[in-house]
């Protein structure tokens, strides 16, 4: 067996032995406690920021080109940029609502080493004049919290956080938060109205993005936990060195969190760019390939919300710009990989109930479509299913995200993809995600809802005579 | 075309036309003006727009392609592309109706909503006509109240926020609220947390299905039955605009008119359902007169034959009137020709001692509510709490301060519904507020800062500082334990505040107009004296007094006293409503004949009227109101009286007529003509003007000749350590006849309880709910106390007029504040 495995202690994480800029801790057996992340070279980053200007921190961040890791992809240097000079006070809002179907790498990097998420917090309070940053974790995620707050607590205790920080004029609060369980709320517009004490639903964007007018009508930066990990390691070893990590367009390491039917599920921190969906999945380094005596149907690239890829699209490799072109997304790095047992309209079904559920119910077309579409799927594999029922999911699902919708290339059948992202008649993403599983099944696998329609339709006309495809 | 006038108009184009939008104008808006209507549910003009229900998505080009976009979110851009009639558009317009009806139940047929249903109306004209859910639809029981007199049907409702944002945003009582989510997401209280607002009936008003149904009006109609006339508001001095809705005859619905300076649309429920007491069983449909203690009902003739008998034989310094804020501008006007003219008496007064120094209201510099909510300006409030009191300017008040950045500075006895928005609430004692205001003045016109009345010289130098801007000073009485010249003092110096303007917040409905008829000692109709304007009347009159005559508490004083022989009673119920229940008691007592005219029979005519005169209603007689502004709106006659009741100024004409003189008035028209003609603030009141305002009404400005009173220098009794020195406050909802007989006020009158601040209670050692004796120099009562941080200490609050326990019985209306022992009972 190779040295890298399961780590006993960080269940869900594998250590691949690859590069290591945010799970270097992640190995270590007590790595969440203050003392060993000082004796690691914890707040390194922060102590190297602090002896240059804000300035400098913050161009050294947009050197680095890195990408917000929350599932847009956007350059968080750039983003910091967007903030209007002069409109005190600003915020940091850090978002560990982490609750993608497929995701659970936040949780690891807040469980495993919550100081390196304090110490990037700071780094970009420092780099941007802030002196409040509240961090908001899921509130499932119970382990989190009470490792972040322990650490926050110590953090404070040896003068990290709050007043005169290592001795300079740099202040800084830190403020938790916990969810109370929805998952909208990892959308930023949510998350402030619910960090604000209202209930949390998204805020129409634009006219006002959170950094010209978020948390209490101030300019606010909204980052993710991961893209917060990276900057302890940037400010202490540069972006040049940074960028020898993954493509030019893509630096530095992802995590990337595999589910489904791989030998080797598991959070694999990545080069970006430069690793292919087919090496992490068969490579002996990642997940060693999919279980035993089965075969990859399908897989979602990039969370629940993504649509779906097939065989065909292995090769592509782990970059936001190729496999949005390809029609999808990399979004939060959740990748769901499902072999031939895998029932497609079972799984779209499965995917769309959720959507259901979650939907904030602000906008007409997420909370009554997402609805309907659930309960025509559910018809459909309960064997209540019409043969118009396909057309009408897709318009169903057209009139909530309206236009052709992304969707992978299909080589065989002679159709082409269609790029990221969908077009939508809603505020925020939540009601099109419900219709990746739709559209990316019924274009893939039109024939297992046509089998699932008939056999209802026979069984009415003759019972028992139909044989049933895949 | 030059860059400055670039910037005052952008280019749009409206389905192929342009239009030159405003800048910041929302797309929906412009479109509307532009004569497109786009669709909504969600939208309201006069809230903040959510995006919610997407039923205004259209295709806007800004130069980047065509994109659907909610109109209501959008505000214009110059060079802005709309199409709103594409297929893309359509589809989806017709998806979004599809959606909303699939779990929308189809029971338009019972439903009150059926016929003004935005839902409906939208569906013919944008809907797919059919729809392809097969599935069963949401369920939820139906309906459930959701206070005394609103009730949700939560499957009809489409979740568009109107609602919850109003209560939020607008009135500010967040009770209602979304609960769960995804598809089923719905409107609720919390429980044990009824939708308790002053407020909620306009929540049905802006529901775009038949989600939200109050009680009056529940399965009474359908729409396409109803008949609609523009009028006003009666119950308080805001003038709100309504619309009165009437089937077979009678009024079932009030709804808000939106006017622009006044009431935005909206109404307290108070306004909305007051006309339930108008259809109440126990009206009045013919005259009374009294046999033993009986009052039994008799014709016109007779009634008016005694009556006008009593007033002959009397000598006209021994007739008083009281009352008169119920009567239209030109009843009133009748019955001050009548009182002043005809009779000859100056013991007019149309306040009951509950108001302010008429000359102090009509002398001071007015405000508009516009001027008063300027955005950025300085609002301070030295009277009564808006939001209990006058809630269409509470709701103004509430938005300026929100969402308009006006600052707020209370000069209140207690904490008011404004108090949470408000930039600074000073406290001060009763009593004490004219010290409070000299300080507050003196310290923003750059001098120290002292404490006075009880509130510290930090707080007064902190509001001292937030004064800035357009000032406006309300004016009224917080407290009817305390005299009105505790409010002269304060406005008095408030005034000293440069390009300071008052707004009255007296609240009786048309007491403004009262004071503009003459119908307050020593003045005449117009804004004018007896001794300054007597000339103007010498040929419309055939007489006007020739000395001031005494007020209410005057007459009152005068009646027990005995030299008082005829009290007529316009409209008022002295033993309720006067500020000194004994005093009004003994008077009713002595006096030997009193001429009441009223709707129903109050406690001061069951306890003394010989003849009561059945006078017509709000809804029920033509004529016009004038509002604390001094805004002149019409009321419309919608329905005909009970029964032979009739308008005011018909009964004043009969009795000038029987009494030898014709009042020369055949019509409202007519008496609006003499008042244009004799009054020099009215002159601009003509027919085609009140017409051409009929929504937002024609402003009467100017003092006349009204003269700013002096400076009366009160100085309250100092305060014994044993003693709580009292406030006695209104609440929207009290004891009064007609809320008495409206079904769905009658409940909502608190228990009375008396206030006091958490710390006072050890120190008269009770607990909440003990029941005290609260005594004062002219009376006791006995009721349970209740801990009130929002009361500062040494204060006890109580209730006006609340039921059972009449805080009227603890003052003496001659007395500059009301000190109560309060002791366990």
């Amino acid at each position: 067996m190779p040295t890298h495995a399961y780590v006993p202690h960080a269940p869900g994480y594998v250590d691949n032995d690859g590069p290591k800029i945010i799970t270097k801790r992640f190995p270590l057996e007590d790595s969440y406690t203050l003392e060993r992340s000082e004796a690691t070279g914890g707040y390194a980053g922060l102590r190297a920021a602090l002896d240059r200007t804000p300035a400098e921190v913050h161009t050294e961040v947009r050197d680095a080109t890195l990408l917000g890791r929350g599932g847009a992809g956007f350059p968080a240097g750039i983003k910091w940029g967007f903030l209007p000079p002069g409109k005190f006070p600003y915020y940091l809002v850090v978002n560990g609502d982490e609750s993608e179907p497929g995701t659970y790498k936040d949780r690891l990097l807040m469980e495993r080493d919550p100081h390196q998420v304090i110490e990037g917090c700071l780094i970009t309070c420092y780099a941007l004049g802030l002196a409040q940053c509240f961090l908001y974790v899921r509130g499932e995620m119970a382990l989190a919290q009470e490792r972040i707050a322990r650490a926050l607590n110590d953090a404070y205790a040896a003068g990290y956080v709050g007043r005169n920080i290592l001795g300079t004029d740099f202040s800084v609060d830190i403020t938790l938060s916990w969810g109370a369980g929805a998952y909208i709320v990892g959308e930023e517009t949510a998350l402030i109205e619910s960090l604000e004490g209202n209930r949390g639903m998204p805020r129409l964007k634009p006219p006002f993005f959170p950094a010209a007018i978020g948390l209490y009508g101030q300019p606010t930066i909204v980052n993710n936990i991961e893209t917060m990990s990276n900057l302890p390691w940037l400010m202490t070893n540069g972006a040049e060195q940074y960028k020898t990590y993954g493509s030019e367009t893509s630096p530095g390491t992802r995590l990337f969190a595999v589910s489904g039917h791989v030998r080797r599920p598991g959070v694999y921190e990545v080069e970006q760019g430069v690793t292919t969906f087919r090496e992490l999945f068969y490579g002996d380094n990642f997940c060693q390939g999919i279980r035993e005596g089965h075969e990859l149907k399908m897989f979602i690239p990039g969370g629940g919300s993504a649509p779906w890829f097939f065989p065909e699209q292995l090769d592509f490799p782990l970059e936001a710009r190729p496999v949005g072109a390809g029609g999808s997304m990399l979004g939060s790095g959740a990748i769901v990989v499902m072999d031939e047992t895998t029932d497609a309209v079972k799984a779209a079904l499965r995917l769309v109930r959720f959507y259901a559920r979650e939907s904030c119910g602000k906008c007409t077309p997420c909370r009554e479509g997402t609805t309907w579409e659930e309960r025509i799927l559910q018809r459909i594999v309960d064997g209540e299913g019409r043969p118009s029922d396909i057309d009408l999911l897709l318009d169903v699902a057209d009139n909530i995200s309206p236009g052709p919708y992304p969707v992978a290339a299909h080589p065989d059948a002679g159709l082409d993809a269609i790029p990221f992202p969908p077009r939508q008649t809603t505020i925020c993403p939540l009601g099109p995600s419900s219709v990746a599983p739709i559209t990316s099944t019924i274009r893939r696998f039109r024939h297992e809802y046509e089998a699932k329609i008939t056999r209802r339709n026979s069984i009415a006309v003759s019972a028992g005579s139909v044989e049933v495809a895949s | 075309m030059t860059n400055t006038e670039a910037k005052t108009t952008l280019s749009v184009t409206i389905d192929g036309e342009v239009f030159e939008a405003r800048p910041g104008e929302l797309l929906i808006e412009a479109c509307e003006r532009a004569g497109t209507y786009i669709p909504r549910f969600c939208y309201h003009s006069r809230m903040k727009p959510v995006g919610m229900c997407r039923m205004c998505l259209v295709e806007v080009d800004t130069g980047r392609g065509p994109a659907l976009q909610p109109a209501c979110m959008l505000p214009c851009s110059d060079g802005m592309t709309v199409s709103t009639e594409t297929p893309g558009t359509r589809k989806v317009q017709a998806g979004i109706l599809e959606y909303l009806l699939i779990n929308h139940p189809l029971d338009c047929p019972v439903c009150d909503k059926g016929g003004e249903c935005p839902l409906q109306d939208q569906t013919v004209a944008y809907g797919p006509g059919e729809s392809r859910f097969v599935e069963e639809k949401r369920h939820y029981e139906k309906p459930i109240p959701i206070n005394d007199n609103v009730f949700l049907d939560r499957e009809r409702c489409i979740l568009c926020d109107r609602c919850t944002r109003f209560a939020d945003t607008v009135a500010g009582d967040k009770l209602i609220h979304f609960m769960d989510r995804g598809n089923n997401t719905q409107v609720n209280t919390f429980p044990d947390e009824p939708f308790a607002s002053y407020f909620s009936g306009n929540t049905v008003q802006i529901c775009p299905v038949g989600a939200l149904t109050a009680r009056p009006y529940r399965f009474k109609a359908r729409p396409w039955d109803l008949d609609e006339t523009v009028s006003t508001a009666w119950t308080d001095s805001a003038g709100a605009r309504v619309a009165v809705q009437s089937s077979r005859d009678k009024v079932i619905r009030l709804l808000g008119i939106d006017s622009d300076p006044v009431n935005w649309g909206w109404l307290s429920d108070k306004e909305r359902f007051a006309f339930e007491a108008l259809n109440s069983d126990d009206r009045l449909t013919a005259p009374l007169t009294r046999v033993g203690d009986h009052l039994v009902p008799t014709g016109w003739s007779t009634a008016l034959e005694r009556a006008v008998s009593l007033l002959s034989d009397a000598d006209p310094d021994r007739v008083a009137v009281i009352g008169g804020a119920r009567l239209t501008n030109e009843s009133q006007y009748a019955w001050a020709k009548l009182a002043k003219g005809v009779i000859g008496t100056d013991n007019v007064d149309s306040q009951l001692a509950d108001g302010l120094d008429p000359e102090l209201v009509l002398g001071l510099p007015r405000a508009t509510i516009d001027e008063a909510c300027t955005p950025g300006g300085t609002i301070i409030l030295c009277g009564p709490d808006p939001k209990e009191e006058i809630g269409s300017l509470y709701l103004r008040l509430r938005h300026a301060v929100v969402h308009d950045d006006a600052r707020l500075i209370e000069l209140t006895p207690t904490a008011t519904g404004l108090s949470p928005v408000a930039a600074h609430s000073l406290h001060p004692r009763p009593g004490e507020v004219a010290d409070l205001a000299r300080a507050l003045v003196e310290a923003a016109n750059g001098g120290p800062a002292v404490s006075a009345a009880g509130v510290s010289a930090e707080e007064i130098s902190s509001a001292a500082v937030a004064i800035d801007g357009s000032v406006t000073i309300i004016i009224g009485r917080a407290s009817l334990a305390e005299s009105a010249d505790c409010v002269t003092d304060a406005a008095l110096q408030l005034a000293a505040l440069p390009g300071s303007r008052f707004l009255s917040a007296l609240r009786r409905g048309n007491i403004h107009g009262a004071l503009d008829s003459g119908l307050a000692p020593g003045l005449l109709p117009g804004r004018t004296t007896i001794e300054a304007g007597a000339a103007r009347f010498a040929d419309a009159w055939p007489s006007t007094p020739a000395s001031r005559g005494l007020d209410t508490a005057g007459i009152l004083a005068a009646a027990a006293d005995g030299r008082i022989d005829v009290l007529v009673l316009l409209g008022s119920d002295p033993i309720n409503d006067f500020a000194g229940r004994p005093l009004a008691a003994a008077a009713l007592e002595t006096v030997p004949n009193v001429i009441a005219l009223d709707m129903l029979v109050n406690d001061s005519i069951a306890m003394a009227a010989d003849v009561v005169l059945a006078a017509s209603g709000a809804t029920e007689s033509a004529g016009t109101f004038t509002n604390l502004e001094g805004r002149i709106s019409v009321c419309r006659q919608r329905v005909t009286p009970p029964g032979t009741a009739r308008a005011d100024w018909m009964i004043a004409s009969e009795i000038a007529r029987r009494l030898g003189f014709d009042l020369g008035f055949d019509s409202v028209e007519s008496i609006r003509a003499e008042i244009a003609a004799v009054s020099v603030v009215h002159s601009g009141l003509d027919e085609k003007a009140l017409a051409e305002a009929l929504v937002d009404g024609l402003l009467i400005g100017g003092s006349g000749d009204i003269m700013v009173p002096g400076v009366v220098g009160v100085s309250p009794s100092a305060h014994d350590a044993y003693s709580l020195r009292l406030v006695a406050s209104r609440s929207m909802y009290d004891d009064g006849v007609a809320l008495r007989n409206s079904p769905s006020s009658r409940g909502l009158a608190r228990s009375v309880t008396l206030r006091l601040n958490p710390t006072d209670f050890d120190k008269i050692g009770v607990d909440r709910g003990t029941v005290v004796r609260t005594e004062s120099a002219v009376g006791r009562l006995l009721v349970p106390v209740e801990p009130d941080p929002g009361v500062p200490v040494g204060s006890a609050v109580l209730p006006w007029a609340a039921p059972g326990s009449p805080a009227n019985t603890l003052i003496d209306p001659f007395s500059t504040v009301t000190d109560v022992r309060v002791e366990r009972a």
